[in-house]
Order: C-alpha cells, then structure tokens, then sequence
C-alpha cells in the first residue's frame, strides 16, 4: 500500500546490488547503490523490504558496515539458515537487482568523532557490522580516539573482515583488537574455546576509570551478558550502548 | 514503488478455498509473544471468575483438571494472516466454568500471568464456542503456546485466546484488552477480516 | 523466541516522525525509570511493536501497521524527551 511522502519523513527508497563480497562463508557483504544517499553515521542501520510475486512482504533492519567516507552504503548479511529474508540477501539477489530501503536510522547506536573518550566495542558474531562502521569512520577521519574491539566468533572461519581488521590493527594508531573464539580457535592459540567473560573484558577492555564510551552488539544473550559484566566491572551504564540482533531473520 | 524480488518466497504460503478472507494455510504452529514467556508452576496456577459486583470463583489446577474435559477438533486463524486446520486440543469448556456464576454482565475480560488481557463478549465463551485448553495435539500444552492452559475461542481471530490464562472478569460496559487498545479490532471475526479498529 | 531492542523500532518511527525518536528518553510509567527509546526491550513483531521497560518488563510503547494506519499507543511513558539538535 502506497502512502504519501510527507516532507521531512521517511520513505523507501530503491537501491541497486552493484558488487559482493563474501567475508565468511555465511556471510556476504552487498554494496548498495542509492541515488541521493544523505549519507549516515556509524552505527546506523537500514530497513530492507522485500515483496515476493504474489504481493508478500517482509521487512528487516540491517547495520551499515561501511563508513560513509567512503562514499558506499554496503550491508554484511550473516545467512540464517531457516530464515525468511536472510538467505535470499545472500544467495539469491543478483548484482543488477533492485531492493526497497528506508533509512539511515538509528541515533543512539552511533558513534561520533566528537566523542572524547577512548571507546570499547564488544561484537558477538555478526554484531561486529556496526561497529566495523565505527572503526572504518574513524580509521576514514584519521580520528586519533583509543579504540579497542572485543570480537567474539565461534570459529576462526567465522571471523568478518579478519584481513582488513589485521592491516588496520597495524595502520590504524590506536586500535586494538582481540579476538575470543567459543566453539574452535586457530592452531596455536595460547587459550581453549571460551565465552567472553569478566577476565576477557578486564583484560581486553578499557578500565572503568578512563570512563570509555562502551557499544556492545550481538544476539540477546551476548549483548545482556557482556552488558552485566560492564556494570560489574563498574561502567556507567549511561556509557554503554547496547543492540540486540535477532536470530530469525 | 514496486519492486518485485523474484526468488524471494518469503515463508510457504498456501492459499486454499474455503479459508477466511485474507488467510494462507500453515501446517507449523507459529509462536508469537508479546513479553516473555511466563513459566508457572502447577501449583501455582489458579483461574478466577470475578462478576460485575466482585462476586470470584476460583479453581487451582487440581480443581480445573477435575472438571469435565472435553476434546475439540477446531479451525484457527490469525490476524498475522496463517491459518491452521484441525487442531486438536482438549480443555473445560467455558459453559461448565460460567454454569454457577450469577451474573448479568454482557462483556469479559481474559486475564493472563505476565499481564496480557483481551475482551470477548460474554455470548462468544457460551454454547460450546470456548474453552480453556491444556492439551494440544494430545500432549501438555507447551509454556510457549500458553501452557499450563490458554484460552480457545476459535470463531475468533487468535489473539483472542489468550495464552497463560489466570482469570476472566465480568463487565457491563465493553473495553479494550491488550491489542485492542493498540489499534486492534474490538471484537475479531476473521469471516468479516475484522483485524483493525474500523475494519 | 529472543527479543530484539527499541533499536529496531527506529524506521517505522522515522517514518511518523521527523526525529530519531529511539534516541529519545522515556520515563516508564510503571517504575519510573528513564532512559533512551533504543534500550526498551522489543517483544512481538508480527502483530506490532510491543516495547518493554528492560527496569520492570511494562509496556512502554506500542506500534501497530495497518494496512492504511499507524496506532501508536504511549500510555506506558509518562513523557518522552526528544533530542531537537541532529536526528
């Protein structure tokens, strides 16, 4: 059903695939091309609908991954297996094809360069896509903020922009990143598989003194353990910032 | 706009004659939930018909389960547009909890553990249209699908037979439960598509 | 079933309003406490939007798509304050 463009509101507008790119074998990273873009903040997330021939609609939120510095709006999808929209996004949609979006959204899951204190991101699985806008905006604005990122993946295989978290590691001053596996780590790795815990935050992560702005992504059990352990550890719970992805999409 | 995405199915849908306006036919039990799912202890539960003037009745699950059961074979429909044929339950109907409660009221309100309500005129829970059900497809019903018992009013769009059911209050005037007061339609006749306020 | 955050409400919301409103502070009607839009706690996506306070599970806010209409039901919050500067 149609409804009128109000000014100032919202509507859906259409984007075009023009490239792919696989970052885990779930995962694939779309890049999106979308006439007039206002551009956007790390951390913000779109809204995809999709209609199927016979009229049927689904809708779904996704983070932006990429900076707006660099100018592309591009979505990593992480593939549910029973999901509804999550497969078509990674195997189906051909480069040329068209999907309806609504956005940028979202201004509370953001980071921005003129936040002072050194930040902490804490990703579970593919909760690491807003946060990799964060660290591509900064690495873009050669922001000099202290950024460590806590990155939690089930196996090595599953691990996003592995390759280009490496590199900025080494050109990016001030980021660090760790990397904590729960399922199988890499040969050599010096821990067996484990959750994020109390010992991996305070090891890894900004004491609580620095008072870091702290953003924490993933699925609702992820996000609610590593929030408690936060406070715990005495953050200011108005300092940490929390998104829950769904597993069913 | 109207862009089209060949290859997206989205979930099965079924279209067959015979369904309500607007339905597919689904042969899984979707779960939907407002809140978290409350998990109640059976010694815990109780049901309690409290009438216009205050006037309660009330059973624990040792009485409820004592009652006369019965096991129906129903027809459901959701406002969330799947509808599911012949489903198996088995619970009291609500003529046996009514039968002793003096009332002149002609609306209800279900309660529910975890705070959910929905309205139901009183003539749509008497004459075998309703029960309070605690087996599905002959098993316990699951804390998902409103275990230990729900409420099942089939003739009416589902979100009426409310999960987790612990009460039933008696009204004179009309009022809107949960989604009703959201923006859902009053009463929920799926043969109508009554989904929305005004439909 | 695992419940998503007022995160997810931003693009219906953007879609009613000209600001971000899950950057807005709700104060909960039921327990007071207050905090930004983003952190309520999102149950029950296929009949509408149900968010919860994560301080005492009440329902803060409730949206609800129809086919020609939006209802939108705050009677959980007894204020919002909205941010005027940025979106």
């Amino acid at each position: 059903m149609a409804r009128a463009a109000l000014p100032g509101r919202l509507t859906w507008r259409a984007a075009t695939l023009t490239e792919e790119r696989w970052e885990s074998a779930t995962a694939r990273t779309l890049v999106l091309d979308v006439p007039d873009w206002p551009g956007h903040l790390p951390g913000q997330h779109i809204d995809v609908r999709l209609t199927a021939p016979d009229g049927y609609r689904a809708q779904r939120s996704y983070s932006i991954a990429s900076a707006w510095e660099s100018k592309t709006v591009e979505l990593t999808v992480q593939r549910v297996d029973d999901g509804e929209v999550s497969p078509y996004l990674t195997d189906t949609l051909q480069i040329g094809e068209q999907l309806e979006l609504r956005g940028p959204v979202g201004g509370w899951f953001v980071w921005r360069e003129t936040q002072q204190t050194p930040v902490l991101l804490v990703a579970g699985g593919s909760g690491v896509v807003p946060l990799m806008a964060m660290i591509r905006a900064r690495g873009a604005a050669k922001n000099k903020t202290p950024f460590r990122l806590i990155y939690s993946v089930r196996t090595p295989g599953d691990a996003c922009y592995a390759d280009e978290l490496a590199r900025r590691v080494r050109d990016d001053p001030g980021l660090d990143v760790k990397f904590v596996y729960t399922r199988k780590t890499p040969d050599g790795w010096p821990a067996p598989p484990k959750r994020i815990d109390v010992a991996t935050i305070n090891s890894y992560g900004w004491p609580a003194e620095f008072t870091p702005d702290c953003y924490v992504c993933g699925p609702t059990t992820f996000v609610e353990a590593a929030a408690d352990i936060l406070v715990a550890l005495g953050h200011d719970p108005k300092r940490i910032r929390t998104e829950r992805f769904g597993g069913t999409s | 706009m109207g862009i089209i995405s060949r290859g997206f199915g989205g979930r099965r849908r079924e279209s067959i004659p015979g369904l309500p306006p607007g339905q597919y036919l689904t042969h899984d039990f979707p779960v939907l939930s407002a809140g978290p799912t409350p998990r109640i202890p059976l010694d815990r539960w109780s049901f309690t018909i409290t009438t216009e003037t205050g006037a309660k009745s009330s059973w624990n699950w040792t009485e409820f389960t004592a009652l006369t059961s019965e096991d129906v074979t129903v027809d459901i429909h959701c406002v969330t547009k799947w509808s599911k044929l012949g489903s198996t339950w088995r619970g009291v109907s609500l003529d046996t909890l009514l039968a002793e409660v003096d009332t002149a009221a002609d609306y209800t309100m279900v309660h529910s553990f975890g705070g959910y309500t929905t309205n139901v005129p009183l003539e749509d829970l008497l004459d075998s249209k309703a029960w309070i059900a605690y087996k599905f497809d002959g098993e316990d019903l699951e804390p998902e699908h409103g275990g230990p018992a729900r409420m099942l009013i089939p003739h009416l769009y589902f979100w009426k037979s409310a999960k987790w059911v612990n009460g039933l209050t008696l009204m004179n005037e009309d009022e809107p439960g949960f989604w009703e007061a959201a923006g859902y339609h009053m009463y929920g006749d799926p043969w109508l598509e009554q989904r929305y306020q005004g439909d | 079933m695992n419940p998503l955050d007022g995160n997810a409400m931003a693009g219906d919301l953007r879609e009613l309003f000209t600001v971000d409103v899950t950057a807005a502070r709700y104060t909960c009607a039921g327990c007071g406490h207050a905090d930004a839009v983003a952190t309520l706690i999102l149950w029950g996506q296929e009949m509408g939007q149900v968010g919860r306070c994560p301080h005492c599970t009440d329902v803060v806010v409730r949206v609800v798509q129809a086919p020609d209409r939006v209802f939108l039901d705050l009677r959980g919050s007894v204020r919002l304050e909205l941010p005027l500067a940025g979106s």
